[in-house]
């Protein structure tokens, strides 16, 4: 069982992620932020590989990905700056981006460096279900690396036992068919969605993400999910200023 | 060895729908129907009065008689420059339009590069009556002012890609995500044989009219419907795909790509995809990209804004990886003479991706007689200001 597993086993409300660019905002402090947020209460992290061309991100992320490229963040940088994450670190982490560079860097090199650092499971938005089976699972499942899908309003049921059956660690359920780092509208319809999905009564535990950005959406997202994830809101707070004040301000909001 | 897609969405190793999970259903919904729907009755018959009395098919296959002099083959020229709008881009955006009123989406959206197919996506939109947003590359819109003013007449709204280097990588980013955050009512109208499965597929069948018609039509001015050899340039390679599509499967025609080589597949300014790629991923398929040794992908450069994208479809790399097609390059300065040369043996300005396909004529080793087949993508008119600035006109 890896720290993802068994965190939800030990916790079924209230899990706090949150998403933030490695390399941002300046190129070594990758590190530095994991170590603050753990403090802060996060109970699990999603570090974000950059890609030049992230197509479900919007502005912030997109903005925060090039910023990371144009200070030369690599694959190769990012397992280097996270050698010694568990030294420091203990909450599970995960690392997100696109498939590209997963490829380049290769998928058994990219699943045994995982391992070896401690890094618990990926999330990849543009790898499908289809080649995911075909040519990752196996090298995933050998490296105790899990991966995480995404699943939104327009997936149908059907694709949702699917991608649960292929699952061993929890479901990502987006609060609504967009890019990130738009507002979560806490409507009937939202709320009709989570609650069908909650009723599927699915075997992995559900994290909502995409649009989470304040107390009263994270509250929200708790009454359907074992929790929610918070990235754009983040990554903006990390624009100006001192990495670990920025971290403590922005998380009082949610742990005291 | 099959070179078109199987029921994967595979050419051999390229292709697939590398998505994320919130444009699934739409990509999905088209997999599923895009070719009963073509295959219908009702579709063929509209589609095809529509490329006759809209579109002004069939083009012409033109023997270039002073051309072919010149280079000691009978050179023809399938002339897509003389469609409605000026290029083949046409040929898709009416199948597509057609598509996505039975598939009952309401709103339309493109990417553009040099403008082409979005003007021949405004044109279909305002044809059908229908809303459309163009993305198009904050940079494309300072080079191509011309077409940006044609699609706001036809009533687009051009919104432009701020993003990454602000061309056409950009705008094809923004336009996939207006998809996602549009799952429902809109349809996204690529404009080459690029993204998720079917569109690769979906786009070369469109555009497969050119070789259709140059089948018949070198039947009956040579006597045989076999070329010895196709060429045609390659952006993303819709028009190649088109060209290419009914003389795939017989090897004797020899099928030629010409890439855009920018000031020299050396220099650091190219498009020259086969030459500078490497396998990968981008904009939802598996093909050949220009990256870096961390698969960020790199800026390319041409002078000729079709032709500046950093991938190719993923039939062009199977047919490439495969040898069944040559894939060459040719620089910027060649295209510009080619177009030149063009204009002044045939009374023709060519657009400058055509031009590319024409420079390689240069390279080709005659033995005389033979029958050759350039598919002259699209007219010049919008590239007289790129012309009168190398030539001081
Ligand atoms: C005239 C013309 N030819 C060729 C191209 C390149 O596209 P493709 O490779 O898809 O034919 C373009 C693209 O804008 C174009 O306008």
């Amino acid at each position: 069982m890896n720290r993802l597993q068994q965190l939800f086993q030990n916790k079924k409300k209230d899990i706090l992620s949150i998403y933030y660019t490695a390399g941002y905002p300046n190129l070594n402090d990758t590190l530095q932020i994991a170590e603050a947020l753990e403090k802060a209460g996060a109970d699990f992290l999603e570090i974000g590989f950059p890609y030049s061309d992230p197509v479900a991100d919007g502005p912030i992320i997109q903005a925060s990905s090039k910023q990371s490229l144009d200070q030369g963040m690599t694959l190769q940088i990012l397992f280097s700056q996270l050698k010694d994450l568990r030294k420091t670190v203990t909450i599970p982490i995960l690392l997100m981006g696109y498939v590209n560079p997963v490829l380049q860097f290769g998928v058994e090199n990219f699943c045994k460096a995982c391992a070896e650092i401690g890094i618990d499971g990926c999330i990849i938005p543009d790898l499908p279900m289809y080649e995911y089976e075909e040519l990752y699972h196996s090298c995933f499942e050998e490296h105790g690396v899990s991966n995480i899908f995404l699943v939104t309003p327009q997936t149908s049921e059907e694709r949702i036992r699917k991608i649960d059956g292929l699952s061993n660690a929890f479901i990502y359920l987006l609060s609504s068919a967009a890019t990130t780092g738009k507002n979560l509208d806490v409507s009937a319809n939202a709320r009709t969605y989570f609650a069908r999905i909650k009723a599927m009564d699915l075997k992995n535990p559900l994290m909502i993400g995409f649009g989470i950005s304040d107390k009263q959406t994270f509250d929200a997202a708790n009454e359907y999910a074992s929790g929610a994830i918070i990235g754009s809101a983040f990554v903006k707070c990390l624009a100006n200023g001192d990495v670990e004040k920025n971290v403590k301000t922005f998380m009082k909001e949610f742990r005291n | 060895m099959s070179y078109f897609v199987n029921e994967k969405g595979y050419y051999g190793d390229f292709g697939g729908a590398y998505i994320p999970e919130m444009l699934y259903p739409n990509v999905e919904e088209l997999r599923q129907q895009y070719l009963s729907i073509i295959h219908e009755e009702s579709f063929q018959q509209e589609f095809k009065a529509l490329l006759k009395d809209y579109v002004g098919r069939p083009s012409p296959l033109y023997l270039a008689k002073r051309l072919s002099g010149k280079y000691g083959a009978n050179i023809f020229l399938k002339r897509e420059d003389l469609n409605h709008t000026g290029a083949h881009k046409i040929n898709n955006t009416i199948g597509q339009i057609l598509l996505a009123e039975r598939l009952g989406k309401k709103r339309i959206i493109a990417e553009t590069g040099a403008g082409q197919h979005g003007v021949a996506t405004a044109t279909v939109c305002a044809l059908r009556g229908l809303e459309c947003v163009v993305y198009m590359g904050e940079v494309d819109i300072k080079r191509q002012a011309p077409n940006v003013a044609r699609m706001k007449m036809l009533g687009a709204k051009v919104v432009p890609a701020t993003s990454g280097s602000k061309t056409l990588k950009d705008a094809t980013n923004e336009a996939m995500r207006d998809w996602i955050n549009n799952p429902v009512d809109t349809h996204y109208i690529i404009g080459s044989v690029v993204g998720p499965h079917p569109y690769p597929d979906m786009v070369s069948i469109f555009q497969s009219i050119i070789s259709e018609e140059t089948k018949k039509q070198l039947l009956e001015q040579t006597g045989k419907d076999q070329p010895d050899y196709v060429m045609a340039c390659v952006g993303g390679g819709s028009n190649a795909a088109g060209m290419f599509y009914h003389f795939i499967d017989d090897e004797s025609v020899k099928l030629i790509a010409v890439e855009a080589g920018g000031k020299g597949v050396d220099s650091g300014l190219s498009a020259a995809t086969t030459y500078l790629g490497k396998e990968g991923v981008l904009h939802g398929s598996r093909s050949i990209l220009m990256q870096t040794p961390d698969g960020q992908v790199v800026e390319p450069h041409s002078v000729s804004a079709g032709l500046d994208y950093p991938g190719i479809g993923p039939q062009h790399a199977h047919l490439f990886k495969t040898g069944r097609g040559k894939y060459v390059s040719i620089t910027d300065d060649e295209s510009l003479n080619a177009g030149l040369l063009l204009t002044q043996l045939e009374g023709i300005i060519p657009a400058i991706e055509s031009a590319h396909a024409l420079a390689y004529l240069e390279y080709m080793k005659f033995k005389g007689g033979e029958n050759v087949v350039v598919c002259l993508s699209g007219r010049g008119d919008k590239d007289m200001e790129t012309y009168m600035k190398h030539f001081n006109l």
